[in-house]
């Protein structure tokens, strides 16, 4: 027996930063990174007397989430205190929401090695955000920084229908992915503004009924997603395999020796004493809203990435990348509209020069300088033969840093190509006259003639020559 | 005659003509804080630079002829359970000791905008648990009337001090007939608004879904003034109903003729009341009766249930508003804890008091995995039924009578180890905490040992206007809210 006799049954439960100005029980900032405790306020300090005020645009965010991830929204949901005793949790409670949640029993597909999977949502809650505690501040101290408190969170949590770690981090690329989209969440793992816990449990291939499961905490990266759940999954295979039993029981991944170790026993675990919060009054959707929302709902990743293959003829890899940051996929949409070519050369474009570019000068599609129309005309010159690839690939990095019209660029660095047939031909003729000898050769059959011809009328034109019109001027002046 | 025997809506009358000045009446109130304090405890802080400061400043507004309204001038107190910027607020605890709040709560900005000098903050049962300011972390409040007995409580520092003339008014709060209880044994007015009506922002918590704050008065037109005053929604508690309140004073004395008044068979039946405070209720409906009101036999047939009712949510609300006191961020913290969890224990064994350790842990029972549902669950339920039992009555009448407390002031000491019998004396002021009701005492005689004894009129949701104007017929009869504690100088 090995691990390769147990199925793996994972369930995820992911804590996301809500991208609202300010926080959700009060009108602190939610900025990252501030100086420790500068976004506070007596509300999100759990001074006494303090009442939370909801702030609507969480709501409004959540839905965008529930509605993407195909959930019902309930009409009315309660919101409950959880409480337990923490230095970064200033009131001893947190509000959240418990049994009467704002959304549930939704899904999510994501791609497996054997094809498409759907993984249901059970439910997604709102609530707020603890602090955080610092504890190597030195002089034996710990210290406490509350800009985190009262953060707005959405809990999603799905049922137990992923199998294994490659479809788990699937699952949170996935999930990331339509939160970004949706403009709720920055997908932001290391910031930990996107968080995961995973329930892992194993049974025998063939059983029935799933095994006792362990909870993962702490797990701030797609890598140790996958990681912590292998690893959890080796052990509890291990423990069975040997006669023991899987203790219920919540773990911590230790990202630096990639195990997972004990945190606290199901003995030792938290009674939240869970009961609706008196402060705020249910949550109530009026009606419409939610209509409201999902109008204005954008494409979803998945959706985008079929249309991408589908309707521009894409391959999927390159509709992958493309489809993974919304604002380059919306670039690409408004190039392609006004540009005549094939989508695939401007993929090109996009996967090769365009990417390269952002990264080196670590530049986000909002800011680029350049317009829509102005990647368009570029890339018709190089079809109108008007600019030679290499020459694009000059003129588009300029265009790049200042934003200038390619074809100004073009013409000043001289890189447009001659059209002019007059011109083409009055320059073969030139050059048919100068080399009589080599005419000869030409005639006589040695067509290897025909390049050093081609050389010297491009370095009679200055190398402004559109060499296919130079070839068949040559071509026909020669009689072939 | 002195200052301090004008009511509120007297004095600032005298201020608005300029008779008097705002001075004059903090220096008179501060004048009887310092004869009488000692003997009745009423305040745990005097502030008399604060209060001065703020009545020089109302007589100023007063010269350019900008005051701020009938109260502009009026020295009030405050039970020590409101927030107030740069001065202490304890609630009574040893575990707030020290503590300055931060800022204003919603009725003290109110208080400020309206003029009133505050003249200190007053005494009260820890957190407002309890029934006779015996709680307090700090010392006992006396009855003004008998310095052997209690005030009540828990706002009998606010009581004691509007009784003893040391304030002209006061604001309490009221999550089981604190405010009630305490105005019927001191022998003045207090009003519990419906639930909704006054803000609870900067207030510190006791049970969230009960707690309600609410004016404590000589008689009842300053009571309906100071309702006024406070009436206001807040956008900053969401609890706090978006509704303008109507004129309080408009219709004050309209009477009672045609009324139909709802006597509640389950409150006047209670085997343990004091024989004199039922004659007195009793003869007050008969008063109001000649009137021309009319009286109506009722029943609120779950009234037996909201003892048991209110001591599962309560003190479930409670253990979890408390959890805040945790000695990290202010307040009281215990020295020489090794550990965060030692840190917690001892910082909140040694500040709170028995009462409130009591509660919490009653509380935290009650919502506790596997027992939530057979408590706090069940107690929910029961709630809704005694809400149920008021809009019944409500149907046939337009108010309820009732005695405010089963028995007049009782001795200090006699009730505080046995929290029953404690628990007991506010059994008739809890249903109108349940349902969120209006719910008003008004002084309705004395028993032969002179202590005062309290009528207590229940109305429907949002409808304070109508039980004041019952109050307000009663108290016209009468001249025992007109009567001052027999207090000597020590």
């Amino acid at each position: 027996m090995s691990v390769a006799d147990f199925q793996p049954v994972i369930g995820l439960e992911v804590h996301a930063q809500l991208l609202t100005r300010s926080k959700i029980f009060c009108g602190c900032s939610t900025e990252f990174g501030a100086p420790p405790n500068a976004h506070t306020c007596a509300v999100c300090l759990g001074m006494p007397g303090v009442l939370p005020v909801l702030n609507e645009t969480v709501v409004e965010f959540a839905v965008r989430v529930g509605r993407a991830l195909g959930c019902r929204i309930n009409p009315v949901s309660i919101w409950a205190r959880k409480n337990y005793f923490y230095p970064d949790l200033p009131k001893g409670y947190q509000i959240s929401q418990y049994d009467q949640p704002l959304c549930e029993h939704g899904a999510l597909e994501i791609d497996t090695d054997d094809g498409p999977r759907r993984v249901r949502i059970l439910r997604i809650h709102l609530e707020e955000d603890a602090g955080k505690n610092v504890h190597d501040a030195g002089g034996g101290e710990s210290l406490v920084d509350l800009n985190r408190s009262g953060v707005p969170l959405v809990e999603i949590v799905s049922e137990p229908d992923i199998r294994s770690s490659s479809e788990a981090a699937e699952y949170l690329k996935a999930l990331r992915d339509i939160l970004v989209y949706l403009g709720v969440n920055d997908g932001n793992l290391e910031e930990g503004s996107f968080r995961c816990d995973a329930n892992v449990s194993v049974m025998r291939k063939g059983a029935s009924q799933y095994g006792q499961r362990v909870e993962l905490k702490n797990i701030n990266s797609f890598r140790f997603v996958q990681k912590a759940i292998d690893y959890e999954i080796g052990r509890q295979v291990e423990l069975i395999e040997s006669g023991g039993r899987v203790a219920q029981e919540t773990r911590l991944f230790d990202a630096v020796r990639g195990e997972t170790r004990s945190m606290r026993s199901k003995e030792e675990a938290h009674d939240y004493r869970y009961f609706p919060e008196p402060d705020l009054p249910p949550l109530r959707i009026p009606a419409g809203y939610v209509e409201r929302i999902e109008r204005e709902l954008p494409e979803l990743p998945r959706a985008k990435l079929h249309r991408f293959v589908g309707t521009y003829g894409l391959p999927a890899y390159d509709a992958k990348i493309l489809v993974g940051d919304r604002a380059l996929a919306d670039l690409f949409e408004k190039v392609q509209a006004v540009y005549k070519g094939p989508a695939k050369k401007l993929s090109n474009w996009f996967l090769g020069e365009l990417l390269r570019l952002m990264k080196e000068e670590a530049r986000e599609v909002g800011a680029l300088r350049f317009t829509p129309p102005q990647f368009a005309s570029l890339l018709e010159m190089v079809d109108a033969g008007e600019l030679s690839n290499n020459a694009a690939k000059d003129v588009f990095a300029e265009m790049f840093r200042t934003g200038r019209s390619p074809r100004e660029v073009a013409q000043e660095k001289g890189l447009i190509q001659v059209q002019d047939t007059g011109a083409v031909e009055a320059a073969v003729d030139a050059v048919l006259a100068a080399n009589p000898g080599e005419v000869e050769k030409y005639r006589a059959g040695k067509k290897q003639v025909l390049g050093f011809l081609v050389g010297q009328v491009m370095k009679a034109m200055k190398g402004k020559g559109n060499p296919a019109l130079v070839n068949a001027a040559l071509r026909a002046k020669l009689g072939d | 005659m002195e200052p301090t025997e004008l009511s509120m809506l007297e004095l600032g009358k005298k201020l608005g003509s300029g008779e008097l000045s705002s001075v004059e009446a903090v220096r008179a109130c501060l004048s009887r804080v310092d004869r009488f304090d000692g003997q009745v405890k009423a305040f745990l802080m005097v502030d008399r630079e604060g209060a001065l400061a703020q009545a020089e400043a109302a007589d100023r507004r007063r010269k350019d002829g900008r005051r701020a309204g009938p109260l502009d001038g009026v020295p009030v107190g405050l039970k020590d359970l409101f927030l107030t910027e740069g001065l202490p607020t304890t609630a009574g605890s040893a575990i707030l000791e020290g503590f300055v709040a931060p800022y204003d709560g919603t009725v003290v900005k109110l208080l400020r905008a309206a003029g009133t000098p505050i003249v200190g903050k007053l005494n009260m049962d820890e957190f407002a648990m309890g029934s006779s300011t015996e709680n307090s972390a700090f010392f006992p409040t006396r009855n003004p009337w008998n310095l052997e007995t209690s005030p009540g409580g828990s706002s009998g520092g606010s009581a004691a001090a509007v009784a003893a003339r040391m304030v002209f008014g006061a604001l309490g709060t009221d999550t089981g007939g604190s405010i009630r209880q305490p105005a019927a044994l001191s022998g003045i007015v207090g009003l519990k608004p419906t639930y909704g009506r006054v803000s609870r922002f900067g207030v510190v918590a006791f049970a969230s879904s009960l707690d309600q704050v609410g004016p404590m008065t000589r008689d009842v037109p300053d009571c309906a003034a100071l309702l006024q005053t406070i009436a206001v929604h807040d956008p900053c508690d969401s609890t706090s109903a978006p509704m303008k309140a109507p004129d309080y004073l408009a219709e004050l004395e309209g009477g009672v003729r045609g009324m139909k008044l709802g006597l509640p068979r389950e409150y006047f039946e209670l085997p343990g009341m004091d024989p004199e405070v039922r004659a007195s209720v009793e003869a007050a409906t008969r008063a109001l009766e000649k009137l021309g009101a009319e009286l109506v036999p009722v029943s609120l047939p779950h009234t037996k249930y909201a003892l048991a009712t209110y001591y599962l949510v309560a003190p479930a609300e409670a253990s979890s508003n408390l959890a805040r006191y945790d000695g990290v961020r202010y307040g009281l913290r215990a020295e020489g804890a090794g550990n965060l969890l030692a840190m917690y224990g001892r910082t909140r064994d040694q500040g709170f008091g028995l009462e409130v350790k009591r509660r919490v842990m009653l509380g935290t029972y009650a919502l506790s995995a596997g027992y939530y549902d057979a408590y706090y669950l069940k107690a929910q339920k029961v709630r809704t039924l005694i809400k149920q039992d008021f809009t019944d009555a409500f149907r046939t009448v337009d108010a309820v009578l009732a005695p405010t407390s089963p028995t007049p002031a009782f001795r200090i000491g006699e009730k505080v180890s046995d929290p029953l019998a404690m628990y007991l004396n506010d059994v008739f002021t809890l249903p109108c905490n349940l349902a969120g009701l209006p719910g008003l005492s008004v002084p309705c005689g004395f028993t032969k040992a002179s202590l005062p004894i309290g009528l207590q009129v229940l109305g429907r949701p949002w409808d304070e206007a109508r039980v004041l104007r019952i109050g307000r017929a009663f108290e016209r009869e009468h001249d025992f809210h007109r009567r001052t504690p027999p207090l000597r100088a020590a």
